[in-house]
């Protein structure tokens, strides 16, 4: 580029584009910091937050299990999830367009991640969906006396797959179908308002809301008998375990999938912050809001695991203390158990349908802005389709008598093959074949308050590429050697391992199109930094 | 609870809490950069009728 003067370089710093494409829309943008912290928050803190932490955490060493969560958010998490800002931030788009202007074919690697959202919201809104149906049931208390007979039974009519029996049906569920449907049409509804009237809206009214319901939740369950003895199963250390490799990566897994990076996320939703805004400074507030938010529900989670076991007299490791389970039959449980028992259910259920929600409009966010990029749609005309079709989809899978099967199946299957690999194309062809780790590290430090050091490239370089590809290696191990849950092995060849070829297949047919996008496009801060005349100081060391 | 337990608890939300609040503070002292490079303006927001109230 020539520079005449500071105009000229306002111009093209600014990537002028407009003036040769006068008909391309300006790019939407969050209208501040809150905006965009309150909406990375409500993508980050999701179902995992509440069901998946507190488990984790009480299966890992309980108390000792902190020594290596923190350990993990500072050396995987927040440099992770940095890197994800810099990519969005910097190249301005989605995951494909912004991989496309690191390197041309690195947009499969955006495709891949928009895959893994594709195949993630759909099962994920049937979660949502199940949650809104138990906020309704909690009111009274429709469950009775045996809640996982009501789940399995009533609610979601899982047909027997216990041995040669249907693993796939098409006998719809009414009850799990009409809240699916009406999840779709609402999280449609968000995401064709647009970034600030629709995601940033949502994002504003639902999280402090949860915050608040959810904090309400746990102070009552901490005043429950029997509350700090489940306290005391949580917090009390196995120190022994910190000598244990599976612990760590344990830790490192609960950390990678708690943040929702990688996957295409935190980059979509940095390419809606405009250009000359902080990031650094509100990537440590999302992070540490995300596992502070962690530290509430396990706290929530283990005083009412410990109400129920005396209740009970039985122990919390007898309980069902994770996931699906946890939230869908143990939780109903004790809220029949408990007094107030109504509006506690209500607060838990919502709180589960606001954090799922918020979620789910970021993953199909991401969805939405690559359709929009690459193939010049409208806002409105991408968030129609995707959601046609997705809904579809989620419909036929996940309403019918083996949705939970499906579900399950696909979940273990994208999560910890399919976003593990993600993690570990971005670092390797960002950070170790194309060499980009500098100029992104020159780019967050540039625009932001708080610096990265040179550990980043440590942390993206090394820590997080070794430490996923062990998971992923190990997994893939045990998988081979035993298959999921003792399912049908052709069961899983086709809905498990289908789903990953499905990436892959997905993540090359959608590259193959021509670009119909804008294409000229240039970075800034131009890199490496131009000479001090023309730059002010305090471009960074 | 032992007070191994209730230690590790206090020093997790020590850490975690405390760690939000710090980076909250920071955040407030310093929202953004004065000292940004020249250029980098956006194309005007395609959203404009919002009234901004933060930061």
């Amino acid at each position: 580029m020539t520079r005449f003067d500071s105009t000229a370089i306002n111009a093209e710093g600014v990537g002028l584009v407009s003036t040769t494409n006068s008909t391309a829309a300006p790019r939407e943008a969050f209208t501040g910091q809150v905006g965009f912290i309150l909406s990375a928050i409500g993508s980050a803190v999701g179902l995992g937050n509440i069901w998946r932490f507190p488990g984790v955490a009480y299966e890992n060493g309980g108390g000792a299990f902190m020594v290596p969560y923190l350990v993990a958010l500072l050396t995987a998490g927040i440099p992770i999830l940095y890197l994800d800002y810099a990519l969005g931030h910097r190249f301005r788009g989605g995951a494909p367009q912004a991989f496309r202007r690191v390197k041309r074919w690195l947009e499969s690697v955006g495709w891949f991640q928009v895959m893994i959202c594709v195949l993630i919201a759909v099962y994920y809104a049937a979660v949502v969906a199940w949650a809104a149906s138990f906020f309704v049931y909690s009111f009274g208390l429709d469950w009775g006396d045996d809640a996982a007979a009501f789940f399995v039974g009533e609610h979601l009519q899982l047909a027997d797959v216990g041995g040669a029996d249907p693993w796939l049906t098409f006998d719809f569920v009414a009850a799990v179908l009409i809240p699916l449907v009406l999840v779709w049409v609402a999280v449609i509804a968000v995401l064709a308002a647009g970034v600030v009237k629709g995601v940033q809206r949502a994002n504003v009214i639902f999280i402090p809301l949860l915050i608040v319901a959810f904090g309400v939740l746990v102070v009552r369950s901490l005043f429950l008998e029997g509350a700090v003895d489940g306290l005391n199963v949580l917090f009390t250390p196995d120190w022994g375990a910190l000598g244990d490799p599976s612990v760590w990566i344990a830790a490192y897994g609960q950390i990678f999938f708690s943040l929702s990076v990688a996957f295409g996320i935190m980059i979509t939703y940095a390419s809606y912050r405009r250009r000359r805004s902080n990031m650094t400074g509100p990537g440590l507030v999302v992070a540490f809001s995300n596992s502070g938010f962690e530290l509430l529900a396990g706290i929530g989670v283990f005083s009412a695991l410990g109400f129920l076991a005396s209740q009970q007299g039985v122990t919390v490791a007898d309980l069902n203390f994770q996931g699906v389970l946890l939230a869908f039959v143990t939780f109903p449980t004790i809220v029949t158990e408990m007094p107030g028992g109504a509006f506690f259910g209500a607060l838990f259920f919502g709180s589960l349908v606001m954090a799922g929600f918020t979620s789910l409009v970021s993953i199909l966010q991401v969805v939405s802005a690559a359709l929009q990029e690459k193939f010049a749609l409208s806002r409105r005309a991408a968030t129609i389709g995707l959601g046609l079709v997705l809904g579809t989809i989620s419909v036929l899978g996940f309403s019918t008598t083996t949705g939970l099967i499906l579900l399950d199946t696909v979940d273990a299957f994208v999560n910890n093959i399919g976003i593990v690999a993600s993690a570990i194309f971005m670092c390797v062809f960002v950070i170790w074949v194309y060499r980009r780790g500098p100029e992104l590290r020159y780019h967050l430090n540039a625009v932001s308050t708080v610096q990265v050091g040179r550990w980043w490239y440590a942390c993206v370089g090394a820590i997080v590429p070794v430490m996923l590809i062990v998971m992923l290696v190990q997994y893939i191990i045990t998988r081979i050697g035993e298959p999921y849950e003792g399912y049908d092995t052709t069961y899983l060849l086709f809905a498990g391992w289908g789903s990953v070829a499905l990436l892959v297949l997905g993540a090359v047919l959608f590259t193959l199109p021509r670009w119909r996008g804008r294409e000229d496009f240039a970075p800034w801060p131009s890199y490496p930094p131009v000479d001090a005349g023309t730059e002010q100081k305090g471009s960074v060391r | 609870m032992s007070t191994e337990a209730i230690l590790m608890m206090i020093v997790a939300m020590l850490i975690i809490w405390g760690g939000l609040i710090v980076s909250i503070v920071v955040l407030r002292a310093r929202p953004e950069r004065t000292d940004l490079p020249s250029g980098g303006q956006d194309d005007h927001r395609q959203d404009a009728g919002i009234i901004e109230h933060d930061t």
